[in-house]
């Protein structure tokens, strides 16, 4: 019975989006205040509704209830708690189910901030993200509907996917999600924008927290989704240009443009037509990632042929918006004012240079992942583009970019002097390039560019910070007082540098990789594998009974220089109800690095294969995220994010009207 | 996102180990290096997009397998992967070769930075300066006023 409500929830939720996208637009048009009134009520009621049919669906799961299709498919009496509710987004109809929960509560936040967003652009912002959340709800009910049931009923579950069966993909997707879905309300205002034919600093004002928040939640999704590919694929690497890594990588360069280019038109009120097709193409972007991982295409371009209706479905979407959008761009674009002069050496300068290399890195990696599909489709020529390309064309092009990342952000707004600009950055420079020279001399004849790597990520992180240091202290100021006055900078120009440090951090922790040290051997009991300073010992093999897989657990004790330094264990298990395995790679971390160790199949005479790397500094990639991540949300505290738009006249006494 | 691609190479790789098995190793480290670099810009024909150095897919470990029976033989790396070619067709490599059926993708990054660039910079130059503000002369009269009084003060 619920299961049926929440499908009806659904359907009541697509009806309410139809009034939530037609009656705000002609509000706004018509210059109607109740009409446009209709938008937060109506954006309120949506959320309701798929708030109401997702916990539907969530009850199924913990309930087992195994006349639902979907939870047949995807979960198992057996599981434990946390994998039943993860289960409920681990698969395509549940996971497109949180994507309209994420889209409807955005838009529950837009209509809620009501006091901070002017109505004109509240209601038609609104109307264009109803025309998104409509659009996938007609995708879940006609293509996709979680709530399909089975007759009779079964007995027993199919289980989750034994991969998705770990707490970091428990929180994956929806931190993805957040991310993706996020950058549809700057799509939306976008659109409102280009719709109302206006755009000042107070659109970038309202939009900019929307982004980098989005922005944020990205930056930590995709951090989450490579550790876990790190620890769980078992051979230790943490990106490896997968199409559905680049997916996610290409709104993630868009947006990071997107907040860059956000801060010139609030600062400056310059960039506004780039910042409106950015807004544009950042959702579009998330859209095609979604297409590209819905709909089968990646796997081959064959089994999209064979399952058409999703895939078609979802293109047609990614048409629609992409096309529409950029049809109204193209339409009233022209009509808005340009404003905000500057000359090219400034901070605006360097933010478009920033803007012209990541637009770059993120048409490089686009035409990586989409020109094998192309291809394939017009010629039937079969290529692959993998790791080796992107590496050869990506990393020139970031390169530089981290190189000028510090100057950019000491360049003054308006009119800056560079060379004024590398003075302030001399210390940086010297210690950065210092250390270099030590660690290559240290490392001699170990491999040349992670040195150069480390100093960059240095560079970065000093060059960050000095920001902060410069504009606080001065030469003979005490350094209380100093410190009283970093603590009043804007929050902003925190958020700046500790983000900008955390690129750094990630810079160093990539850079460190190259030292990294792996070994391969067959291994008995008691026998030993050696790899650089570490080295382990096969103690013993235990197989284990879970509930719903059977193991095999390697113990290994790990010594380092002699001593022991403790225990790792790790795993190869199988999941009896699919019949598939995984591995559970050891990990013992130490300092920054790890000791890393997976074990393969058993041999012939006893001996079990045996992985075992050493990554020195290798948490420094995702906690620099992390940081990078923490550098927004600060950024997003800033006072003037918080302050609210004119309020609206009813407030003001009744003498304060003027007379007409 | 990624576990599509990790539900796809779950259902492909029947028996699950790791890619490079101790057996395979060759003995002498220079060519065990070469052939672990050859095997990296190699794809792993079965499966997503994973070169045969990462994968458990046995198709990999044949490969691998090859791979150093060409360089004991004494194959240059790049007679190394023109035999992989000729057997698999281009799809075999990770990073496409230069020519006609990739120019776009090779070209696009170079393309896009290019036209960014000059879209850029012709932006700023076609930009109406700013007129400088001049005085009319009623204004400069006043200035004029202004300045004598202040000198006679």
């Amino acid at each position: 019975m619920l299961v049926e409500a929440g499908h009806f929830a659904l359907a009541l939720a697509l009806g309410l989006s139809l009034i939530q996208f037609l009656v705000p637009l002609w509000g706004a048009r018509a210059n109607d205040p109740v009409l446009m009134a209709v938008a937060p009520t109506s954006a309120l009621a949506v959320f309701a509704c798929i708030a109401f049919s997702f916990l539907a669906l969530t009850f199924a799961y913990l309930n087992s209830d195994f006349s639902v299709l979907n939870v047949v498919q995807n979960s198992h009496s057996a599981k434990p708690l946390i994998y039943k509710i993860s289960g409920v987004w681990g698969n395509h109809e549940g996971s497109m189910l949180l994507w309209v929960l994420i889209l409807a509560l955005f838009g529950a936040v837009v209509a809620v901030s009501r006091n901070s967003i002017p109505m004109r652009l509240q209601a038609n912002t609104l109307g264009v993200q109803a025309a998104v959340t409509i659009a996938f709800l007609l995708f879940i009910l006609t293509t996709s509907n979680p709530f399909t049931r089975v007759v009779p009923a079964a007995l027993e579950g199919q289980d989750l996917n034994p991969l998705l069966q770990d707490p970091g993909l428990a929180i994956h997707p929806p931190l993805l999600y957040i991310g993706y879905v996020g950058f549809s309300i700057s799509f939306a205002f976008a659109c409102a924008a280009l719709i109302d034919g206006r755009i000042d600093a107070v659109w970038a004002r309202i939009v900019r927290p929307w982004t980098l928040g989005a922005w944020a939640f990205l930056t930590l999704g995709i951090a989450m989704g490579s550790y876990w590919a790190y620890y769980e694929l078992g051979w230790g690497g943490w990106w490896f240009w997968d199409p559905v890594e680049n997916a996610s990588l290409m709104p993630w360069l868009a947006g990071t443009a997107l907040v860059h280019s956000t801060v010139v038109m609030e600062k400056r009120d310059a960039l506004k037509v780039w910042t409106i097709l950015l807004a544009i193409l950042t959702f579009s972007l998330s859209l095609l990632g979604t297409f590209l991982v819905r709909s089968g295409v990646l796997t081959s371009v064959h089994s999209f042929a064979v399952d058409p209706e999703r895939g078609t479905f979802i293109l047609g979407i990614l048409i629609l918006f992409v096309g529409g959008s950029l049809a109204l761009f193209a339409w009233r674009a022209p009509m808005l004012k340009q404003g905000g002069l500057f000359a090219p050496v400034s901070r605006e300068g360097a933010l478009v240079v920033n803007n012209l290399f990541l637009a770059t890195a993120c048409a490089t990696v686009f035409i990586g992942t989409l020109y094998p599909l192309a291809l394939e489709v017009l010629t039937a020529e079969k290529i692959s583009v993998g790791a080796p390309f992107f590496n050869f064309t990506f990393l020139p092009l970031i390169v530089p970019l981290l190189l000028l990342l510090p100057l950019g952000q000491t360049l003054a707004w308006k009119r800056g002097n560079f060379l004024g600009t590398a003075q302030r950055l001399y210390a940086v420079f010297g210690i950065s390039l210092l250390a270099t020279v030590v660690m290559f001399a240290f490392t001699y004849g170990g491999p040349v560019l992670a040195p150069l790597g480390i100093g960059l990520g240095l560079y970065l992180v000093l060059g960050s910070l000095n920001e902060i240091v410069t504009r606080a202290w001065s030469k003979g100021t005490p350094l209380a007082a100093a410190w009283r006055k970093a603590r009043g900078l804007p929050r902003s120009a925190w958020g700046t540098a500790i983000a900008h440090a955390g690129v750094g951090l990630t810079v160093i922790g990539i850079a460190a990789t190259a030292w990294g040290i792996e070994a391969i051997g067959s291994l008995k009991v008691g026998e030993r594998l050696k790899g650089g300073d570490y080295e382990v010992r096969l103690e013993r093999v235990i197989p284990r009974v879970e509930a719903n897989y059977r193991e095999e657990a390697a113990v290994l004790t790990v010594f380092g220089s002699g001593r022991e330094l403790g225990t790792i264990e790790t795993m190869k298990r199988l999941y009896v109800t699919r019949g598939m395995p995984t591995t559970e790679a050891g990990i013992l971390t130490i300092g920054l690095g790890q000791v890393y160790a997976s074990i393969g199949d058993a041999q012939p005479d006893g001996s079990i294969g045996v992985r075992l790397y050493h990554k020195p500094l290798v948490l420094l990639i995702w906690i620099g995220s992390l940081v990078m991540a923490i550098g927004g949300g600060i950024s997003l505290t800033d006072r003037r994010l918080r302050i609210g738009a004119p309020v609206p006249a009813k407030a003001i006494p009744p003498h304060a009207v003027p007379a007409e | 996102m990624r576990f599509v691609l990790a539900i796809v190479a779950a259902l492909l790789f029947s028996a699950s180990a790791f890619a490079v098995q101790p057996g395979e190793v060759l003995k002498d480290p220079g060519l065990e290096k070469r052939a672990r670099e050859i095997s990296a810009g190699l794809r792993c024909l079965v499966c997503q997009n994973q070169s045969i150095d990462d994968s458990d897919a046995q198709l990999a470990k044949d490969l691998r397998l090859l791979v150093r029976e060409r360089l004991v033989a004494g194959d240059t790396n790049d007679q190394v992967e023109n035999f992989l070619v000729q057997r698999y067709g281009e799809f075999v490599l990770l990073k496409p070769t230069f020519g006609m059926h990739t120019l776009l993708l090779w070209l696009t990054p170079a393309l896009v930075m290019v036209l960014g660039g000059v879209g850029a910079y012709a932006a700023m130059r076609t930009r109406p300066q700013p007129k400088a503000a001049t005085l009319d002369d009623e204004e400069r009269k006043a200035l004029e006023n202004l300045l004598k009084r202040d000198q006679s003060a």
